[in-house]
């Protein structure tokens, strides 16, 4: 279902630039494919195009250069309303003058379709939220979780075959959010239709999408799963938007295939994997996850190299205990551990060596 | 669970056994003085200078003592006799002897006042009666007949019993284009004589095609403003409201300049060649003028109420419905347009409870058939004739309530958004 060429895309950008005021762009020669039935996410931080996307793709901002193509065909001038996408916007655009019968009737409407298909339609996709019961309620009388099933019922009633969600889960506390995004997801999968989500949550992110696009600066940093976008980042804004991470900055003393040795600025030699490094003597950000950070020796693999750390403060997370480290010089160094019965407890002061598998360690440009 | 609507809100007491409604009583009263003496200046203002004006107003229209208190003679006859079509000899000499009185005191043209108002004309009888009376002789009948034939007319008669109560509905009756015929019963006033029902009915008529026409003009605006850049819709806004700082008088003069015969729309149509020297149009100091001009003097008080309420309209719901396949114009018909109706209401009450008052710009710019019902208000204000001002206010006044209320019933005041 992942598109990788623009021939086989459901929907697909081509050189797409924006710009708003003729001086800078917003979206840099934006290329992207999305296949039929997945779940794509544009992840970035606000500010790097990744909404102006959505609104170029739902038809409310026109590209500046480049083409937006959706199952084969260029729409471009084709206007909002009849490229038959269903969205879903941030503060749910639920119309206060009607019920949420009306709501959902309302795009059946513009339609033309007869009362019974339309009561049929609405009763359907308003069982898929469970909220049949609330059909002649006025949005202003359900809570922002109930708000956001009607919204999303909404955008489904008239079966788009693509839907777009504007961080739609952004007005949410944490608990409904998280119950919230699994709901989405299942209606992904059971409909089989494709979703463009916009979020600056990454864990959001991670959790619902098939790929993730991250935005900076108007350009794609990355596309890829979710695994890999966390395990493998491709560049430093990657690795630092994504996930918490550790960051030693060094130079390259030895590189052997994707196998590297870096120097830290204090001296010590740590493992790591290059990935966007060209040759020896380079500047370097090693970052590595701090739940891949390990200070037992029998967890390290042979020959790894460990370096030597101070603990500055434990602190007890529950599920999780995390620990602050003086490594090479820098005291934000984190580890994280998690919270067994047979978890060795560290104490502040203590002295100890840290290490971890190369592989989790990714030489990276110096951003 | 403990039911809690029955049994619980008499069990209610405080820690020491005080009813809790008490206590929450005795806290709160400093507070509530504290807010009372507040306003109280305020209050103390607003009854002074309009409850007690209003009412005073409203007494004046039923209450008129120019007969009543200078005919006691007359008032005594009327309370002790019957309504009757042969007026005896001791009526006529009642009524000598209070003409004599008021020769005396100089207040024939008052008690003629009251009885001119019913029954046109009778100022002067009364005048001239009063002056004669110390010379007539009995006969008293024949000889004020005889002076003046309108003394045996049984209108006077009915109209003078009337007047015999200060307190009376007559001017009320005026202003509905009504009046007593010699049997006391309402009959319409002649067909050239009816002036009152047709201007209330001309009042609201132009009072909703110059709301309409603010409705039509300032919707565009209000949307404009609503959705500009800050920067941008204050200017416009700054255009907007520049007629509230301009004086009426400079305004309404340059609609003259601009509306005139020798104005410039018409120069400019007769440059172009639309019509002639001879077809110049008459668009001042007729109903033309006040409708043009009206709508510029009130387009602000609509403008506002409709900025107000389209400013907090997030533009996700225009968004939502072109995405859900809704063209533009449905859109506009509903979405859009249901979510302005409080500021379409606000603005439209406010617009034409000002127009059907307004004063001014009728009287400058209307000429003779674009007077609206506050200008014949002010003619009787003028005249001196409060009672009759009072009437017509009061009718005025009882339509904007009911105005108000109608709109309550059907839109609520709570939903009244002005800006």
């Amino acid at each position: 279902m992942v598109a990788t060429s623009p021939n086989d895309a459901f929907v697909a950008f081509e050189h797409v630039q924006k710009s708003y005021d003729g001086v800078s762009l917003v979206v840099k020669d934006l290329n992207l494919s999305i296949g039929k039935g997945e779940f794509l996410t544009m992840l970035g931080p606000s500010g790097s195009g990744k909404t102006t996307c959505l609104m170029m793709l739902a038809g409310f901002e026109t590209a500046t250069h480049g083409r937006i193509m959706l199952d084969g065909t260029n729409i471009n001038e084709v206007p909002p309303h009849k490229r038959g996408i269903g969205m879903v916007f941030q503060n749910y655009a639920l119309f206060p003058h009607m019920t949420v019968g009306e709501n959902l009737s309302f795009p059946l409407e513009v339609r033309g379709m007869s009362k019974s298909d339309r009561e049929a339609k609405v009763k359907r996709a308003l069982d898929m939220v469970q909220m049949y019961s609330f059909i002649n309620r006025r949005p202003a009388q359900l809570s922002g979780g109930q708000q956001q099933r009607i919204a999303l019922a909404r955008a489904l009633v008239f079966d788009p075959s693509l839907v777009l969600m504007d961080e739609p889960l952004g007005a949410l506390d944490k608990q409904l959010r998280e119950h919230m995004q699994f709901e989405i997801k299942h209606l992904h999968e059971s409909l089989g239709i494709t979703v463009v989500y916009v979020t600056h949550d990454q864990g959001e992110a991670l959790t619902m999408s098939d790929r993730v696009a991250v935005f900076n600066d108007g350009r794609i940093q990355q596309l890829a799963t979710p695994s890999d976008l966390y395990e493998r980042p491709d560049n430093s804004f990657v690795a630092q938007f994504i996930g918490e991470n550790n960051k030693l900055p060094g130079t390259i003393e030895e590189l052997n295939g994707d196998k590297a040795l870096v120097r830290l600025a204090t001296g010590e030699l740590i493992d790591a994997t290059a990935v966007n490094i060209k040759e020896k003597g380079q500047q370097t950000l090693v970052s590595i996850r701090p739940e891949r950070v390990e200070f037992k020796p029998e967890m390290m693999p042979a020959g790894a190299h460990t370096i030597d750390a101070e603990v500055i403060e434990v602190i007890y997370m529950g599920d999780i205990l995390r620990a602050v480290l003086r490594v090479a010089g820098s005291n934000d160094f984190v580890m994280k551990m998690r919270n067994t019965l047979s978890q060795t407890r560290l104490t502040a002061g203590q002295k100890i060596k840290v290490g971890w598998h190369p592989q989790d360690a990714r030489a990276l440009d110096p951003m | 669970m403990v039911d809690v609507t029955s049994s619980a809100p008499d069990l209610l007491r405080t820690a020491d056994g005080r009813p809790l409604k008490a206590a929450l009583a005795a806290a709160q009263r400093k507070a509530k003085w504290r807010a009372f003496f507040l306003v109280l200046p305020l209050l103390a203002f607003v009854v002074l200078t309009f409850i007690v004006p209003i009412l005073k107003m409203l007494e004046r229209s039923v209450n008129h003592d120019g007969f009543s208190s200078n005919a006691p003679a007359m008032v005594a006859w009327f309370n002790a006799n019957p309504a009757t079509a042969d007026i005896p000899e001791e009526a006529y000499a009642a009524l000598v002897t209070d003409l004599k009185q008021m020769q005396k005191d100089k207040t024939a043209g008052a008690a003629g006042t009251r009885i001119n108002y019913t029954v046109p004309g009778t100022i002067s009888v009364f005048k001239s009666a009063a002056r004669a009376a110390e010379k007539m002789t009995p006969p008293y009948k024949d000889a004020l007949i005889a002076s003046n034939k309108m003394w045996a007319d049984p209108l006077v008669w009915v109209a003078m019993r009337n007047a015999s109560s200060a307190y009376t509905s007559d001017f009320y009756m005026v202003s509905a284009d009504l009046k007593r015929d010699a049997a006391d019963n309402l009959v319409r006033v002649e067909d050239n004589q009816r002036i009152y029902v047709y201007l209330f009915a001309k009042t609201f008529v132009l009072s909703i095609v110059i709301t309409v026409a603010c409705l039509l003009l300032a919707f565009p605006i209000a949307h404009l403003l609503a959705v500009l850049p800050m920067a941008k819709s204050n200017l416009l806004m700054i255009l907007v409201l520049l007629p509230f700082w301009t004086s009426l008088l400079v305004r309404t003069s340059s609609w003259i300049a601009i509306l005139q015969e020798q104005g410039i729309i018409n120069d400019l149509m007769v440059w172009i060649g639309a019509y002639g020297e001879d077809g110049r149009i008459r668009m001042i100091y007729n109903q033309t003028g006040t409708i043009i001009v009206m709508p510029h003097i009130l387009l602000p008080f609509m403008v506002l109420p409709l900025y107000s309420v389209m400013r907090v309209i997030p533009p996700s719901y225009a968004r939502a419905a072109r995405s859900l396949g809704a063209t533009s114009w449905t859109t506009f018909r509903r979405i859009y347009l249901p979510q302005t109706l409080p500021g379409i209401a606000a603005g439209s009450l406010l617009v034409f409870i000002l127009a059907v008052g307004y004063y001014i710009t009728p009287a400058l710019v209307g000429g003779a058939d674009g007077q609206l019902i506050s200008n014949l208000i002010s003619f009787h204000m003028n005249k001196a004739n409060w009672s009759m001002a009072a009437a017509l206010a009061a009718i005025l006044l009882a339509a904007v309530l009911i105005l108000y209320w109608l709109y309550d019933r059907l839109i609520g005041i709570d939903r009244l958004k002005l800006g």
